[in-house]
């Protein structure tokens, strides 16, 4: 089949894969989309099967339904809670492929210089791709190499971040942050290695230089993200996604191949902007995020709270719902621990069936994936156009009669906004202490994953809801028929 | 309900005192014309559950609507005499404050809640004492949040506050709301209210939902918020001097200077032509409540009027109230001293003081096992206590937690129109500035590498960043919720890496095979997963 031909399906690929994240603007249009990139998909591997260059039908279509069989298990079987690991995990194998890859394009490279060095029927007998590199001058290999290098490099910081994203987020590696004696000076002798790995391997050409740089970037992705905490994840796995897309895209350079250039990109941009999102809502920078801990520029005291935490138990809490008009409920990481989103939604469905006015609000973070509280809401039935986000509801809270809190800290903070030496000063919160009741179901008296204590459970209108939230809820629907 | 253990049993013989439930008894109270009971039969199936045993005497609760007969259903055993009562219960729970024979029936072993004006009943300090008996006053429960549940004065000051407009209602020949009738214009009645404590506030409640238009006066400038809350106008006194911060005395008033009390007349006396209704409510603790409402003002008043004085029990905020009687001025504005406006709503009074009491007991029950634990550890519970172990511990030391906080309010300045244009004007400069830096700065970098970089590099730059363009431009519309699901579909198509794969698979090389088949195997697993879990996600997301 002619190249042309396999040009123009990558053209149409490369738009069907735009439209399928531009129709992610809305929760209709996104079932639709989601067909357009599964398109796009089928038309990038078809053309490219039947294209140029390819070859072993015999084993890369097999690989390719032996792949799909454990894609399809896997995504059958994840628990929506489990989100977040898939993710990751997803974003390792992304990051593996694209090191293998570049190491392939590394040997083809190799290849060619031979059969350059042989004569033109030994040109002849290299794949697509040999041939297309052994038309290259001296300076457009060069950049090659870098390309290449950057490729690799990015897709094995990538892999083992993901990797150890994975293990924090699935609980087999500890979530607190941990790092090794030398700190952040060992990311930045690791970087450091790898640049000069880079010129030793422009200089070169051999395979030795390469594999360390690797190893170098492998130990950069364990040891960054070993640094940083578990509620720091969104931003962590926002930004394992970008890198992911821009791995594939550094390949597609080395390949000289459009599309994964095209898609890379849009990857790309999409976790650069998520990750974004992410610091803007829990204002701090994106460095202080990735470097770990939390960012300077509060020193001095802590507001001192005055006043104390009171319990209620599930009479009160019914007693007050029984009551109020408005109710919004505030979800958190609590929540999807304690696997509570079914007994939420029940909550919310039999306070509905009253009459009353029942919304969810999201803060940007909640979760330890982007958007991780909505899927679990929509998992569990909760009708969509009912969950808001922060801007959409923060001004709606005085008009509120009760605020249930339900496993979350930070984001409902009010020190964010009265304590200019607080940590988390300055980073948008939920307001929910201007509702008239608010319930905080928590587990115990213990500060949030900031270590920071938070003034709202001492409010005067704050009730603590004490208890696992699922047995907390599990009690309270009992009460409210 | 079934009384717990040994009651049981009939072989329980002689220890069966000791080992017994402990018993809340209530009397019948005696105070003539006391209609409130500190127990209801709801309270006490709050109190059975907290593991004591309740005795009530018979037709205790009559006057509050509430007969033996239901008490029994809740449980309650009924005893025919207050002196058998008194010997049955352990803890006895009333609500005025005790009189003689009634401190004679204390004893050690016992404990009494109940009102008791320690501040001005030394005698009865002195016999409680001497009985050995602990007595919890429930006037003396300090002013905190958590003490809020158990604090009786505010209960029964918002009923008194609800009960003063009923009253000021009943004498008062008009409508409080305006009406437009086929008969001719009726204008709203105008209600002002004296000090916003917990009765004011409960008053100007009353008033604004009758539809009167009402006004509300206090000393202390911070509860203007919440009587504008409440659809009450706040009266602003124009006086220089800074006026005094009710949280620093535990959010009571305190006195005021003679020049502040000089613009407070002179405003009254400007309001007082206008108005029909005056409730006032001001008490400073321990004084004479202040005389606030002048002859002169009364004399200003129309015929008709209403004057209900709350403060009358400590000699009345308005000249000429007389404490329990209702007296009606040569200009006919008629003045209501009455001091027992919770016990004229006895059913609703007894229900809050009996949940007073129930709470009180709750804090003094902490296991929730049935025996009571004295902590004077406890604020709340050493602040009440006013005898105990044959000690007077009246007065009681300052809490250590300060009363209602109250941070003075940092000042944000309102910005003027033309400021906040200048800010609107400076922020559009400043994103001019950073999109045109950005623009200029990606400009030349670009041109840079165009200049160095050979043309088959540029012809794949561009589609790079154009692409990461329409990337930036087309996420940025992504719904938030979306965010999981867009997560998954972008790691989907980042699998696209599987060309790559695809490409080098058919090379002669046995390693490069190896790799790449290794590739194209993780990459077919995260398009199938990626976009097939997506799809599970979004036919989740449904509308209501």
């Amino acid at each position: 089949m002619e190249f042309g031909f396999t040009t123009a399906a990558y053209v149409v690929a490369a738009v069907l894969f735009i439209l399928s994240l531009g129709g992610l603007s809305g929760q209709e249009s996104a079932k639709r989309a989601v067909w357009y990139g599964i398109v796009g998909m089928a038309l990038a591997v078809a053309a490219t099967l039947i294209g140029p260059g390819a070859g072993l039908w015999w084993l890369s279509i097999p690989l390719i339904a032996a792949g799909g069989v454990i894609g399809y298990q896997l995504a059958s079987k994840v628990e929506m809670t489990q989100m977040p690991e898939l993710v990751a995990g997803m974003h390792a194998l992304v990051g593996l492929a694209a090191v293998f890859v570049g190491f392939n394009a590394h040997f083809e490279i190799g290849n060619a210089a031979e059969a350059l060095a042989i004569g033109k029927d030994a040109v002849k007998e290299l794949g697509s791709f040999g041939q297309l590199i052994a038309k290259k001058s001296a300076v457009e290999i060069n950049i090659l190499l870098v390309e290449l290098s950057l490729g690799v490099w990015i897709g094995a910081v990538t892999f083992t971040g993901s990797v150890i994203a994975y293990g924090k987020l699935s609980g087999k590696v500890t979530s607190s942050a941990e790092k090794l004696p030398g700190g952040h000076m060992l990311n930045a002798g690791a970087a450091a290695l790898s640049v000069i790995c880079l010129i030793w391997y422009l200089n070169t050409a051999a395979f030795l230089p390469l594999i360390i740089l690797t190893i170098a970037a492998l130990f950069i992705g364990y040891h960054l993200i070993m640094g940083i905490g578990g509620a720091d994840m969104p931003v962590v796995v926002s930004m394992l996604n970008s890198y992911s897309g821009w791995a594939a895209a550094a390949i597609g350079f080395s390949l000289g191949n459009d599309l994964l250039i095209v898609v890379g990109a849009l990857v790309g941009s999409s976790g650069a902007i998520l990750s974004y999102i992410m610091c803007k809502a829990m204002n701090r920078s994106f460095v202080s995020v990735i470097l770990g801990g939390f960012g300077g520029g509060a020193d001095g005291p802590a507001m001192e709270i005055d006043g104390e935490q009171i319990a209620i138990d599930a009479d009160g809490v019914a007693a007050a719902l029984d009551e109020a008009d408005s109710v919004v409920i505030i979800p958190g990481y609590g929540m999807a621990v304690a696997q509570a989103q079914q007994n939420v939604a029940e909550l919310t469905r039999r306070l509905r069936a009253k009459g009353k006015n029942v919304r969810f609000a999201i803060h940007p973070v909640a979760g330890r994936l982007p958007g991780h509280m909505n899927v679990l809401l929509a998992e569990a039935k909760v009708p969509y156009d009912i969950v808001l986000e922060m801007d959409e509801i923060n001004d709606d809270f005085p008009e509120t009669d009760v605020a249930i809190v339900i496993g979350s800290n930070d984001i409902v903070n009010p020190a964010a906004q009265e304590d200019p030496n607080s940590p988390i000063a300055g980073m948008p919160v939920l307001e929910c202490w201007k509702a008239k009741q608010v319930f905080v179901s928590k587990r115990g008296q213990g500060t949030g994953y900031s270590g920071i204590e938070n003034p709202l459970f001492f409010k005067e209108n704050t009730r603590m809801f004490y208890g696992d939230a699922k047995q907390s809820l599990d009690t309270l629907l009992t009460m409210i028929q | 309900m079934k009384p717990p253990g040994p009651r049981d049993d009939p072989s329980f013989g002689t220890r069966r005192e000791k080992e017994e439930t402990v018993k809340i008894g209530v009397p019948k109270e005696v105070f003539e014309g006391e209609n409130r009971v500190a127990m209801t039969p709801e309270s006490a199936k709050m109190l059975q559950k907290l593991g004591y045993d309740c005795v009530i005497e018979t037709k205790a609760g009559a006057a509050a609507g509430f007969s033996d007969a239901v008490y029994k259903e809740a449980g309650v055993e009924v005893v025919k005499t207050a002196a058998a009562l008194w010997k049955a219960a352990d803890i006895i729970a009333k609500v005025r404050q005790p009189n003689d024979t009634e401190l004679k029936r204390l004893s050690a072993d016992k404990t009494l809640i109940s009102f008791f004006n320690p501040g001005g009943n030394e005698d009865g300090l002195e016999k409680a004492k001497k009985s050995g008996a602990s007595v919890i006053a429930m006037e003396m429960v300090p002013r905190i949040s958590r003490a809020q549940k158990m604090d009786a004065l505010s209960s029964m000051a918002n009923i008194a506050g609800y009960r003063a407009v009923i009253e000021a209602g009943n004498n008062f020949g008009r409508f409080f709301t305006g009406q437009v009738t086929a008969a001719g214009k009726v204008p709203p009645a105008k209600v002002l209210v004296v000090g916003a404590g917990v009765a004011g506030l409960a008053a100007i409640g009353t008033s604004t939902s009758l539809g009167a238009i009402t006004y509300a006066f206090d000393v202390r400038p911070e509860v203007a918020e919440q009587v504008e809350s409440m659809g009450a106008e706040f009266v602003y006194l124009d006086f220089e001097e800074e006026q005094q911060d009710g949280a620093a005395t535990g959010g009571y008033a305190a006195v005021s200077s003679p020049e502040f009390r000089e613009a407070q007349l002179a405003k009254f006396r400007e309001l007082a032509p206008e108005v029909d209704i005056v409730i006032t409510t001001a008490l400073i603790p321990n004084r004479e409540a202040p005389k606030l409402w002048l002859k002169d003002m009364i004399d200003a008043m129309k015929p008709g009027s209403v004057i209900v004085d709350l403060a009358a029990e400590k000699g009345g905020n308005a000249e000429g109230t007389v404490m329990d009687e209702k007296v009606v001025t040569e200009n006919g504005v008629t003045i209501i001293g009455y001091t027992d406006f919770p016990s004229r709503m006895a059913a609703q009074s007894s229900s809050l003081y009996a949940n007073n009491i129930r709470h009180m007991m709750t804090d003094l029950t902490p296991e929730k096992d049935g025996v009571v634990n004295h902590d004077m550890e406890d604020d709340v519970i050493r602040g009440a206590t006013v005898t105990h172990e044959g000690e007077i511990t009246f007065p009681p030391p300052p809490p250590k937690v300060q009363a209602i906080a109250a941070k003075p309010k940092e000042v944000v300045p309102e910005l003027t129109p033309e400021e906040i244009k200048a800010q609107e004007a400076a922020a559009f400069k400043a994103q001019t500035k950073q999109q045109v830096t950005l623009l200029g700065v990606g400009g030349a970098l670009m041109l840079l590498a165009g200049l160095y970089a050979p043309a088959s590099f540029m012809q794949h730059f561009i589609v790079f960043v154009l692409a990461v363009f329409v990337g930036f431009q087309v996420i940025w519309n992504v719904s938030h919720s979306l965010h999981t699901p867009l997560m998954a579909v972008t790691n989907a198509i980042s699998s696209i890496i599987i060309l790559g794969a695809l490409m080098q698979i058919g090379s002669g090389s046995f390693l490069v095979i190896i790799l790449a088949a290794a590739s194209v195997f993780m990459a077919g697993i995260n398009i199938f997963g990626g976009f097939l879990v997506t799809r599970r996600m979004l036919a989740m997301f449904q509308k209501s």
